[in-house]
């Protein structure tokens, strides 16, 4: 319906942009649509995408969570460490890993909420924590993880499809689309559109926000799980924290969510991350010089980013232009 | 006051207190309500009614003072513990969401649910019977409010107060927008709920309104509670009186004894803007106050911003002092060749930077005519913010402090000030004195009857039909972006206003009629 | 010098006495941390951080946030020492004017996105930073750069004038002109006054684009100078040399009591923040503490402190 198209029109848009640009991907690498290479591909994606999910919660309600990469690097060194052993203890490792990653997030929310801290200082604080945390348990990059577990997670299912990207629609299925549709959930949107007026309309402020948070830590959790799973191995990196985290912000605002909140979805930024690895692949592909390829990856990064900040800067024609007057 | 149970009043609250800062809002006030009545709430803006309100709804908490809802002392933390203890309010409009859909705003906080999950076409189908009992049903429950205009946006405000449990149900200007048809529907609404036993508050400061149906009437006057009485205790004079403290005559300066044979100041030739103002011509001439009027949200706050500049995608002629001039923003309007002036709609987030001093707030736009060289002549500026403070009697503790401490007249007269220190040409002004005590309204009044007795020009938007008459030589009236009547001299009437307001041929409106 | 707010006073107090606090359980570790010489060293230390948390602090103060700061000080680093080699040895004076070129073209285009696209800062300046990589990267090949410091670098940030570190007079030098800037001038207050409300100092008739441009010029000129200065401290520049320096001047900006949000802070306080954290840098490596529970204590302190802040806090006046 038309009414829709209108509000879903910044993930399509991304959708769109992606599908163009994998399809000249797939024309133009010389090797078609072959399982191996889509598993690579998804499975670069996919771990982006988890965190631009978990970023997307956060800025619906007008916040941000600068600490998301670094609870993706956090998880993916405790899983690395606990990760082995028998089936059972795997199964409780996974729980565990979930579960702090849910904690961290927690801490997250409280401060936002409870500690009144505005979200940007207080995810940078706890940021430097969970690298801090990740250090502890991974000195030096190592560990391991149990081998079946790996294979089963970053092989195909019905020998074609990417296992990466059917736990991603898992994902989506069992997490994002059941919270949207939950008070809790579309309490978030209302918090970021105007959160005075959902005060007033009686919805708990307070609970979404956490669960803002706590959603957040919860998907990246299970992107640090899938990363041990790629990598069998667990590293406290800052540098890989870091970019993860500001590639999720950048593939949220691709996707079509509102930096300013109240509109948008995880949806639109599962698109956004990969549109966002389909560009590194795609300069590949054209066989850009290998030295000019950062230069038009920060432009095409730049130019997205505009790209979708302007789509989503409300009402552009409504009385003042000012988007950002307080 | 002892109470045997079965003649304890439905709702009562005694003794209540609040204060913003230096500013006492309300002031050992009670109100006493009883079921199955109407109770209107009247008083000037900045009388404390909404204040009183957002008690009520559990929006603030009052510093002192208690609450008894059926004989049981209440306290409400929030919005929502109001909501649960049958509380409900409808404010003008400030409790949408706006990115929301129409349908999950009537349904908040409590949707439908099937499994956990909110179940979106039960959702839809209450709030389209609830739509169609406001008679809305041309709105789509799936749009987002922010695409609707104000008066489809109160009609679902109140709809969806009627799909709550109500108790007691506060309607708070929240008819500002609607149409005549519109009103009357609402009134034919609350008359039902009347007599299914709800306690209903009515606050408005349109006098008509109220003595045609409310049951009982408060009257609250700078922050007090004045006086209470059941329909028909009071005339309309003595009404007026006691809503203002004074004769109603004094309020207004006398305007100028001679029509202004000046030539023009300000010449707007076929201005349209989008499909929100459409062909409109206006003038306003040397030593002229000339008034903006007409309901809430037909153009003329967005008339005046696009003659400042505000506006993209303005087409219009304008010429200032007979020359054409080109504004392209606030900066172009307000420079010396074209010297206007633009006193915003809401002072504190258009007219005023709260946390900083009166005296950053009262230079900010002219701070460059003190600096010479790059640097701020502190002296200087000291001795204008001085002289302003002096000359529009700004009670402040200094120029120091910072402006969002002063009451709500007091800031109004700051954000005059800041332009008068520019000594501007033309003033706009947008519904100036919204929300201020009666006596800084007198003051406004009378320094703006003398800025254009010294040859400035003057276009003065209000939604205080009174005001208007007051104070205007001439009154342009606005429906739907255009202007569909000018009135001045005899013509000028509140009958008149109200017919063109509401886009009514003259005759159809006589005396006693009007159910605005 | 005229203070914007009271209420700003706390913060910098807090700030400083956790700096004295800092100091004294250093001193306690060890004798040598309480000696002139190693606090002149700090102090040394500080001003690189400084000069770039100067310019982020103006662009703070406006409500928005300056995220090209890595990328711009490698840049400033690597023109200021390749100048010598693009136009032979007598224009090595050159370096840092042409490094502050550099800086201020990106911070023109950052204020271009943001004020004229109204493209918000984060995610502009972010995509700007991913931009200059790229330069830098096609310039050098993605090796190190292979220019070394010039005298004049390593004049401004190794050498001392009368036992007073040069680098520390940049500094103050630096920090002179933003507080004249941010209190004796209109510019000063049309920046407070957009950090609580650009819609209010719009309507004021300011042009408040114009503002905006000048804050992300300053802080892209003083992000490049700083890498300049800082390749004249590393005796060159190289890859990813303004990375370590991002969070650390948003940190110091605000534990210095500047609200994320804009339209508070004092320059003072900013200079407390700078030290405050070079301090607990400093000790921490000191006292050998591992990694990782540095970045906790980092982490903690910060948090500890905003809590700590009060009012300063409180989300939105």
């Amino acid at each position: 319906m038309r009414l829709w198209f209108a509000r879903n029109n910044g993930a399509l848009f991304a959708l769109f942009l992606f599908i163009a640009m994998f399809s000249v991907y797939v024309g133009k690498n010389g090797v078609g649509l072959r399982v191996g290479l889509v598993t690579a591909v998804a499975d670069k994606g996919v771990l982006l995408a988890l965190v631009a999910m978990a970023q997307t919660l956060p800025i619906l309600t007008s916040g941000l969570d600068l600490s998301v990469g670094m609870i993706f690097v956090l998880t993916n060194c405790i899983a690395s460490a606990i990760l082995s052993g028998p089936l059972w203890l795997v199964a409780a490792g996974i729980v565990a890993v979930l579960l702090s990653g849910v904690a961290c997030g927690a801490i997250n929310g409280a401060l936002v909420v409870y500690g009144r801290l505005q979200p940007i200082i207080a995810t940078l604080a706890t940021g430097a924590v969970y690298h801090g945390l990740a250090l502890i348990v991974r000195p030096i990059p190592g560990g391991s993880m149990e081998p079946t577990l790996a294979k089963a997670l970053t092989n195909q299912t019905l020998g074609v499809i990417p296992t990466t990207l059917v736990i991603l629609l898992a994902v989506v299925l069992v997490v994002w689309v059941p919270f949207q549709l939950t008070t809790t959930g579309r309490g978030c949107y209302a918090i970021g559109s105007s959160e005075s007026a959902a005060y007033m309309t009686g919805i708990a402020v307070r609970r979404s926000r956490l669960a803002a948070y706590m959603l957040a830590g919860l998907l990246a959790a299970i992107g640090g799980l899938l990363l041990t799973a790629m990598t069998l191995s667990g590293d406290a990196s800052a540098t890989g924290g870091g970019i993860y985290t500001l590639s999720s912000i950048a593939a949220v605002v691709i996707g079509g969510t509102s930096l300013m909140g109240g509109v948008g979805g995880a949806i639109g930024s599962i698109f956004g991350a990969f549109v966002l690895r389909a560009v590194s692949d795609l300069l590949f592909v054209f066989d850009i010089e290998p030295l000019v390829q950062p230069f038009i990856q920060g432009l095409i990064l730049l130019g997205a980013v505009s790209l979708g900040a302007i789509r989503v800067l409300r009402a552009p024609n409504r009385l003042e232009f000012l988007g950002v007057g307080r | 006051m002892a109470q045997a149970n079965l003649s304890a009043p439905f709702w009562r609250m005694e003794g209540i207190s609040k204060q913003y800062g230096g500013v006492r809002a309300l002031e050992n006030v009670g109100l006493t309500v009883e079921r199955s009545r109407i109770h209107a709430v009247l008083g000037e803006n900045g009388a404390g009614k909404s204040t009183l309100i957002k008690i009520m709804s559990g929006v603030v908490q009052p510093d002192s003072g208690i609450m008894e809802l059926e004989n049981r002392p209440v306290r409400f933390a929030s919005p929502a513990d109001a909501m649960r203890s049958g509380v409900v309010s409808i404010f003008q409009e400030l409790s949408l969401v706006p990115d929301l859909t129409v349908a999950e705003n009537i349904c908040a906080p409590e949707p439908p649910r099937r499994f956990g999950l909110i179940d979106r076409r039960a959702q839809r189908r209450r709030a389209e019977s609830l739509l169609a009992r406001v008679h809305c049903e041309d709105v789509h429950p799936d749009e987002v409010v922010r695409n609707l205009p104000l008066s489809r946006r109160q009609m679902i405000e109140i709809a969806r107060a009627l799909g709550r449990a109500t108790k007691l149900l506060i309607l708070d200007e929240a008819t500002s927008a609607l149409t005549a048809a519109d009103v009357e529907r609402i009134y034919a609404i609350l008359d039902r709920l009347r007599t299914e036993g709800l306690a209903i508050v009515y606050i408005s400061h349109r006098m008509r309104e109220i003595s045609a149906f409310a049951d009982d009437c408060s009257i609250f006057r700078n922050g007090r509670h004045v006086e209470s009485f059941s329909k028909g205790g009071k005339s309309g004079d003595e009404i007026v009186k006691l809503i203002i403290g004074r004769d109603y005559k004094d309020v207004y300066p006398d305007k100028s004894a001679h029509a202004p044979a000046e030539a023009p100041i300000l010449e707007v030739v076929n201005l349209n803007w989008g499909a929100r103002l459409a062909g409109i011509d206006l003038t306003v001439r040397k030593g002229e106050i000339v008034g903006l009027g007409g309901l809430d949200g037909q153009g003329q706050r967005e008339l005046l911003l696009a003659l400042f500049g505000v506006l993209r995608g303005v087409e219009a002629r304008i010429k200032v002092h007979g020359r054409p001039k080109q504004i392209n923003s606030p900066r172009d309007a307000k420079r010396r060749s074209v010297g206007m002036a633009l006193i915003p709609e809401d002072r504190k987030s258009e007219g005023l930077v709260l946390p900083l001093s009166v005296r950053y707030n009262i230079s900010l736009a002219a701070i460059n005519r003190f600096a010479r060289g790059g640097f701020i002549r502190t002296r200087a500026e000291t001795e204008a913010v001085k002289g302003a403070l002096r000359t529009l009697s700004i009670h402040a503790r200094g120029a120091d402090v910072p402006v969002g401490t002063l009451s709500g007249g007091n800031q109004q007269k700051v954000v005059i000030a800041k332009w008068l220190i520019r000594q501007p040409r033309i003033l706009l002004l947008s519904d100036p004195t919204r929300g201020i005590d009666v006596g800084t309204k007198q003051e406004i009044y009378k320094l703006l009857r003398k800025l254009a007795d010294s040859g400035k020009g003057i276009l003065l938007y209000s939604t205080d039909y009174a005001e208007l008459i007051g104070c205007c030589d001439r009154v342009m009236m606005l429906y739907e972006g255009r202007i569909v009547r000018e009135l001045a001299g005899d013509a000028l009437t509140e009958q008149k206003i109200l017919a063109a307001a509401l886009n009514l041929p003259e005759e159809e409106v006589t005396a006693g009629e009007t159910a605005h | 010098m005229t203070r914007v707010l009271r209420v700003v006073d706390r913060p910098v107090v807090i700030a400083f006495g956790f700096i004295v606090v800092l100091l004294i359980l250093g001193g306690m570790y060890n004798r040598q941390f309480l000696s002139g010489f190693y606090l002149l060293q700090q102090l040394r230390v500080a001003s690189f951080l400084g000069i770039i948390a100067s310019g982020a602090m103006v662009v703070i103060l406006l409500g928005h946030i300056d995220l090209s700061i890595p990328w711009v000080v490698t840049i400033g680093g690597i023109t200021a020492t390749a100048v010598a080699g693009w136009w032979g040895p007598s224009w090595t004076a050159l370096g840092v004017p042409v490094a502050l070129a550099c800086g201020a073209l990106v911070g023109l285009a950052n204020g271009f996105g943001v004020a004229f696209l109204r493209i918000p800062s984060m995610v502009f300046t972010l995509g700007m930073n991913a931009v200059v990589q790229g330069m830098v990267v096609m310039y050098t090949g993605g090796n190190a750069p292979p220019d070394k410091a010039t005298p004049i670098l390593q004049w401004l940030a190794v050498r001392d004038t009368l036992y007073v570190p040069n680098a520390v007079i940049v500094w103050a030098s630096v920090g002179v002109l933003v507080i004249v800037a941010l209190n004796r001038t209109p510019l000063g207050r049309y920046v407070y006054a957009i950090g609580n409300s650009e819609r209010v100092t719009y309507l004021s008739g300011i042009s408040t684009r114009t503002i905006l441009i000048i804050a992300f010029v300053t802080s892209g000129a003083f992000s490049a100078f700083a890498g300049a200065m800082l390749a004249g401290y590393a005796g060159k520049a190289y890859q990813a040399m303004g990375d370590p320096y991002l969070l650390p001047a948003i940190a110091a900006v605000v534990l210095g009591g500047t609200s994320i949000l804009g339209g508070r802070g004092t320059y003072l306080g900013t200079v407390a923040g700078v030290i405050l954290i070079t301090v607990l840098e400093s000790i921490l490596s000191v006292m050998q503490i591992s990694d990782s529970v540095r970045q906790i204590i980092y982490g903690a302190m910060i948090i500890v402190m905003m809590l700590v802040y009060g009012r300063d806090r409180r989300a939105d006046g």
